[in-house]
């Protein structure tokens, strides 16, 4: 890591630890603070997270890995997340997922070699009534089907 | 140009996960290109899933409503006079008077889909904030009477009485108290707490209120679900609008009451809807499940007596304080009293949200308001109260949706989902996947909960994997009787309804859908 991602780390983490300081129980909120910011929480955010909030490294890294939302990497351009919850399921997400997988070349949880898309599995969106779901960067698609997706894909580029 | 005609397009993120940003968008362009003033309204949605995107629009003879609408229909329906509620394939008249909601009963829902979420104005013109300013002048003791009285249980899935609990922090002596919402709603098959706080916020914001008055907290947490960006967009302008006018904030309505509202986001964790999870999680940690007693009413929320109750609860005190305890307590049967917002989801024709008094059967919702299933199949189960909650076969769908005969079955109703599903589906992958969402979920601190998942997810595995092959009739039987008996340690052992309510899909699904598990497909 060069200097100065090192330092644009320790100040994000500087900033964040501040604007949540008056708080009581912040560090989840300054966690999301920092990967808002950075996509990620990177492994170097945790010494300088764990020395201003008085906590353990190992008190902050059990809390970031707990929480399916908290990364150590930052993701792709576009993060996929598929529904694989009940509803979508009634509604064949299991051939929906066959497909985009196939489609994009992923497992859950990979990201495209050139950095574009990360997939990731999610357990329901609160769109039940209207499944299969799938989130792409906060924006909701429902009752996605195959050819929806190729649809929503050709816009981030998959041919 | 003439006055602007008011349109609504639903906001909701189901509308929106259906093209609704795009149709408000489609209607602005069309209507400028006429010459025509609209002033679109971001409403919630009605829940009436399979008409959205459902868009009103105000004319003199009242609300005019088309659906399914298309960003492609927008131009034809401007030509067709759209803004005057002309004629048009799509066009559905008064939406209200559709049998489909004229039927329900909508307290806690009474404003969905009808107000502007972001306008404090129209709630109040709405009938909001009438029971918060009934609860100012009552006394603390006689507002959580009237919740006890109302006979209001707590909607998240536990069904404990919320007045009870109100009485218990009432009671404590703290110089800090807090209201904690438990928005972490995460159960599959439903969306009542999304729709109420992305289409009727203040009706959360007034039940916070209400109980910090009654109990004596000063402070509310909204604990959200980071899945939700809709609700969260939704809150955060109600709650500056409520600030702005007064609502929250040092002095509430000039009552000299001090009561406030943050929200914090939750990130990723089914097992943070469990209530003493939500707790550890609300303080910036680990979502592990705390052992009870002693119970959050006591000491919760940074160790101080803390209210926690779901979105749908809060959300249905303004009413109960607005129109009486017996009001409420009217509705409903046995001891399951007022309504409950049921969520009709999965492969269903038209899902979406019916609220009615307790007591309605799975039939009636299933075939009545949903029409039976989307693919035209034939309905071959049902899963109430989310991944925790029992499959019903059909043969069981007389049922009623009320917590006592639900729990006569071995079944619960949770948060009110109701997922259908066709007769293509196959309980033993249902079964496995219930033990699966368990292992993947599982906070980790008890050994029934995660380790029994993950052993249940290898059994069912094998059992599948056995299906096809006769000569295994014996070891299947075993490995049947193994999964029970793994169920058994679960239920009993687990220190929360995770681990200890997955055994309900597990049991029923072997129960109801044996041939599933032993049939070679």
């Amino acid at each position: 890591m060069s200097h100065s991602e090192a330092e644009k780390i320790r100040q994000c983490v500087a900033g964040a630890v501040q604007k949540f300081a008056g708080e009581p129980g912040p560090l989840i909120e300054i966690l999301h603070a920092i990967q808002d910011e950075l996509g990620c929480v990177p492994p170097e955010a945790v010494p300088p997270l764990a020395e201003s909030l008085n906590l353990s490294r190992a008190e902050v890294h059990g809390v970031i890995s707990f929480y399916h939302h908290f990364r150590e990497r930052a993701p792709g351009r576009y993060v996929v997340q598929l529904c694989r919850a009940e509803a979508c399921q009634s509604m064949n997400s299991r051939a929906l997922e066959e497909f985009v997988r196939g489609r994009l070349h992923l497992d859950f949880g990979q990201t495209t070699p050139d950095g574009r898309i990360t997939l990731e599995p999610v357990y329901c969106l609160g769109n039940c009534a209207c499944a299969p779901s799938m989130m792409v960067n906060g924006e909701l698609h429902g009752r996605v089907t195959p050819e929806r997706f190729g649809e929503i894909a050709k816009e981030w580029g998959v041919a | 140009m003439s006055m602007p005609v008011t349109v609504y397009v639903p906001g909701d993120a189901s509308a929106c996960s259906l093209g609704a940003d795009r149709v408000a968008r489609a209607i602005e362009a069309e209507a400028g290109k006429r010459g025509r003033a609209v002033n679109v309204v971001r409403n919630g949605s009605r829940g009436m899933f399979w008409l959205e995107p459902l868009v009103e629009v105000a004319t003199p003879a009242g609300r005019v409503a088309y659906g399914p609408v298309g960003a492609g229909d927008v131009a034809k329906l401007l030509d067709a006079g759209l803004l005057e509620g002309g004629a048009h394939a799509l066009r559905l008249g008064d939406i209200s008077a559709h049998p489909w909601l004229a039927s329900q009963q909508r307290l806690t829902g009474a404003r969905l889909g009808i107000v502007d979420p972001a306008s404090v104005v129209d709630y109040v013109a709405h009938g909001g904030y009438v029971g918060l300013r009934n609860a100012l002048a009552m006394q603390p003791a006689d507002i959580v009477r009237a919740v006890t009285d109302s006979g209001l249980r707590g909607r998240g899935g536990a069904a404990f009485p919320t007045g009870i609990k109100w009485q218990t922090v009432h009671d404590q002596k703290a110089a800090q108290k807090y209201i904690a919402c438990n928005a972490d709603e995460g159960d599959s098959g439903t969306f009542s707490d999304r729709m109420l706080m992305e289409g009727d916020p203040f009706a959360l914001i007034e039940g916070m209120t209400i109980a910090g008055v009654a109990v004596g907290a000063t402070q509310g947490y909204i604990y959200l679900r980071i899945e939700y960006p809709h609700a969260a967009r939704a809150l955060a302008k109600a709650l500056q609008a409520a600030r702005a006018i007064g609502y929250l904030g040092n002095d509430i309505l000039g009552s000299g009451k001090r009561f406030d509202i943050a929200v914090r986001l939750g990130a990723g964790a089914y097992i943070c809807g469990e209530e003493t999870s939500m707790l550890e999680s609300l303080e910036g940690r680990r979502g592990e499940v705390r052992v009870r007693p002693p119970l959050p009413a006591i000491k919760g929320l940074f160790g101080q007596p803390t209210v926690v109750n779901n979105v749908v609860t809060l959300a249905s005190v303004p009413v109960v304080l607005a129109r009486g305890a017996q009001f409420y307590k009217d509705f409903g049967a046995g001891k399951s009293r007022g309504t409950i917002p049921l969520q009709l989801a999965g492969n269903v024709k038209q899902g979406g949200l019916v609220e009615r008094a307790f007591g309605l059967t799975v039939k009636e919702l299933v075939y009545g308001y949903g029409g039976g299933s989307a693919t035209g199949r034939p309905v071959r189960a049902v899963q109430i109260g989310g991944p925790l909650g029992a499959f019903l076969p059909v043969s069981e769908f007389d049922t009623p949706l009320e917590y006592e005969a639900l729990s006569a079955k071995n079944s619960l109703l949770g948060h009110g989902g109701v997922v259908v599903f066709d007769d293509h589906v196959d309980m033993a992958r249902m079964a496995r996947y219930a033990l699966e969402f368990c292992a993947i979920e599982s906070c980790g601190k008890c050994t029934p909960c995660r380790l029994g998942s993950t052993r249940g997810v290898e059994l069912v595995d094998r059992i599948i994997a056995g299906r096809a092959d006769s000569s295994r009739n014996g070891a299947q039987a075993a490995d049947l009787a193994l999964l029970d008996e793994l169920c058994d340690t679960m239920f009993n052992g687990s220190l929360c309804g995770l681990g200890g309510l997955t055994p309900f899909p597990v049991r029923s699904a072997l129960k109801h859908f044996r041939e599933d598990f032993q049939r070679a497909t």
